[in-house]
């Protein structure tokens, strides 16, 4: 009855795990110390280590640090070193790229050099963090599925902050490093290229992004659901059944006519996650390279429905001659 | 165990508590003003709708009899006003100081041993602001209709109205850090967005530049705005939008921000709006750059200038849509003029 619950209730604790010996230089990268955590077990496992931080590991720290530091210490000057206001303005500040102006040059550094620096370095942290979970993944004997899985984010990451900013040729279209500001950013992005939930691959990415919830809900919920005949041991499952499996798919046969598998379920999450940036990446990358105007793109393909004009005529008053005296703006 | 348990719990309730003192409390008042399926609705908090109910209450005019001798006999160095009656002068300048100077009384404009002499810059700005008013109301009827302005619309009892703006001054100096890039601060300019601030010199003096972002077709053909103007123009537009105390979709269906087709008649009343900006900001703010002392500019020596906020002061209609003019016809010489094209065409 214990696992009917929603939330963990059993906590099984044991002598520490070191985990599989692999050679004499695994081992030495492993830190020692292990602990125990109740409150880690009430959400995953309870020990907690031994990590493994080695050179990619260690080298891929410090140049992300580096990058969080600059952006802090950024941060600080633009309120006057005042630590009480940093706290307050903390999701407004920002780190901005460079003004359009300097195109793919290097900026001084108080006008967007400093945004390039860190994201470079941010760019070879992940990198190296990349490698590091690639290479832990193979001194495992595990197959490489989280790498790829990663490099899938990375790849959106790439795109919004060096691929699409080079092809358009100045570094100004990249993403500020700030709270709000990168908010701001991606709205600014959609208004500017006339709306994104005009791009087919924006639609994708949201398709994914949707799908992967539902997906991790529906396996989520069949699996706590038929714990009790044993159902979380889905990997043995995947070739001898049991009666956990066999429940499990019988009840979405039941309400929806097809079910997955114990093994097709996991590589369907895997799919809809890995797909979620990589799409996502894809329409970035079109945007303002190749379209410049998402909804003027969707009116062409007949995607964009029209509405009755129930305003009546409502024109650009820029076009008529105005009938007040005009200190004259740009009139188009 | 049940320790613990009941401190996440009451760690929990405080967060919550927290997260909801960012909201308004329901119920709140929503108005569907679009086609079904566009979203275009605007939202009103009825007890915030009281609120500025009570601050929009217009004074009580003064009416004066047009007839009898003209002002500009009787009295001496009358520039503007000098067809007025004596009476209606009279009242004029009564009201004039309730509206702008209620505590410092004629001695804030005049020499009270000659009320001729122009000595204090305070008069000066006070005549061309006259000129400004009779000019919005006679040749602006695109943006303020027949309801027009007076000098309370602005003012409201402060010598200065309380929404004014001057030229951001860029940062001096050669630091290697701080840069804010005019934005990224919690200010009304930007209505408390991390969007850019005071950008309000990039579109409310003349020959500043439009605000025309999108491109007009769906593959690239030239049309170049960077993100950094798309910023400024969403930090202008949520500023008017703050102003009002409206949303986007009061004058866009935000689906086209571009497209005037698919937008509303008040977005072009707001255009309007923005042209007579340029013309009140220029031909009458700037004008006066002389004339106002050191003590009144910004940083940059500019004299304070006027934006959405100036007039609306949080409401689609400024004082909701109540006109003093009734009381105060030559405030509008030209008010019979037919200058309303928007409605004559639109119909």
């Amino acid at each position: 009855m214990e696992y009917q619950n929603l939330f963990t209730q059993t906590q099984v604790t044991g002598p520490a795990s070191r985990g599989v010996p692999i050679n004499d230089y695994d081992m030495r990268e492993r830190t020692r110390s292990i602990g125990f955590s109740h409150l880690m077990g009430r959400l995953g496992n309870a020990q907690l280590g031994p990590v493994y931080l080695g050179r990619l590991g260690v080298a891929s720290l410090i140049f992300g640090m580096t990058a969080f530091f600059i952006i802090g210490m950024n941060m600080l000057a633009q309120v006057g070193w005042n630590p009480l206001q940093f706290v307050r303005k903390l999701f407004w500040l920002s780190l901005d790229a460079p003004a359009p102006k300097y195109g793919l040059t290097f900026p001084p550094m108080n006008e967007g050099g400093w945004w390039l620096i860190v994201g470079l370095f941010s760019t070879i942290s992940i990198m190296l963090w990349w490698l590091r979970t690639f290479r832990r993944a193979q001194a495992l004997g595990m197959g490489t599925h989280v790498p790829w899985a990663f490099a899938s984010a990375i790849w959106l990451f790439l795109v919004l902050g060096l691929i699409r900013p080079v092809l358009m040729g100045s570094w100004s279209e990249g993403v500020p490093f700030g709270i709000f500001s990168h908010l701001d950013w991606t709205s600014a992005l959609s208004i500017r290229y006339g709306n994104l939930f005009y791009n087919p691959f924006h639609m994708l990415s949201i398709v994914f992004l949707y799908g992967s919830v539902l997906l991790f809900a529906m396996h989520g919920a069949t699996i706590l659901a038929v714990s009790r005949f044993g159902g979380e041991r889905e990997i043995e499952q995947i070739v001898d059944r049991g009666t956990a499996s066999e429940r499990a798919a019988l009840f979405w046969r039941w309400t929806m006519g097809f079910n997955a598998t114990m093994e097709s379920i996991h590589r369907w999450a895997w799919w809809f996650a890995v797909l979620t940036p990589l799409t996502g990446g894809i329409g970035i990358l079109l945007t303002g390279t190749v379209v410049d105007n998402w909804y003027l793109w969707g009116v062409k393909h007949n995607m964009a429905p029209s509405y009755p004009a129930i305003y009546g005529t409502v024109s650009d008053p820029a076009l008529k001659a105005p009938s007040a005296p005009v200190a004259t703006g740009e009139k188009k | 165990m049940k320790n613990i348990r009941q401190k996440i719990a009451i760690a929990l309730s405080v967060l919550a508590i927290l997260t909801l003192t960012a909201c308004e409390r329901p119920p709140v008042a929503s108005k569907q003003t679009g086609y079904r399926g566009t979203g275009m609705d605007q939202v009103n908090n009825p007890r915030t709708q009281e609120q500025l109910a009570k601050i929009n209450q217009i004074p009580a005019g003064i009416p004066a009899s047009p007839d009898g001798p003209k002002a500009g006999a009787v009295y001496q160095n009358v520039k503007v006003l000098g067809n007025l009656s004596t009476a209606q002068f009279g009242t004029f300048m009564v009201s004039m100081t309730s509206w702008v100077a209620p505590n410092q009384g004629c001695a804030f404009c005049h020499n009270l041993q000659n009320f001729a002499d122009d000595s204090l810059y305070t008069k000066t700005v006070a005549r061309r602001m006259i000129q400004m008013n009779q000019n919005i109301n006679g040749n602006w009827g695109d943006h303020v209709k027949v309801t027009g302005v007076t000098c309370y619309t602005c003012h409201r009892g402060n010598n200065i109205p309380q929404n004014v703006w001057f030229n951001p001054v860029e940062k001096q100096g050669g630091g290697m850090l701080g840069n804010k890039n005019g934005q990224n601060d919690p200010l009304v300019g930007s209505a408390y967005a991390s969007l850019p601030n005071n950008t309000f010199s990039s579109y409310f003096v003349a020959n500043a530049s439009a605000a025309r972002i999108q491109g007009g077709t769906a593959l690239p053909t030239g049309h170049e705005a960077s993100l950094q103007s798309t910023e400024s123009v969403y930090g202008v537009m949520s500023h008017m939008a703050h102003s009002l105390g409206v949303n986007c979709t009061f004058c866009h269906n935000s689906r086209a921000f571009s497209s005037w087709e698919e937008s509303t008649p008040q977005r072009v009343q707001a255009w309007y709006g923005i042209q007579m900006l340029k013309d009140v900001n220029t031909n009458y703010m700037d004008s006066l750059v002389a004339v106002f002392p050191a003590n009144r500019k910004g940083k940059d020596g500019d004299v304070a200038k006027a934006n959405c906020a100036t007039c609306h002061q949080g409401v689609n209609k400024p004082l909701l849509g109540q006109s003093m003019l009734k009381d105060y016809p030559y405030l509008a010489p030209n008010r019979d003029m037919p200058k309303d094209s928007l409605h004559s065409t639109a119909q």
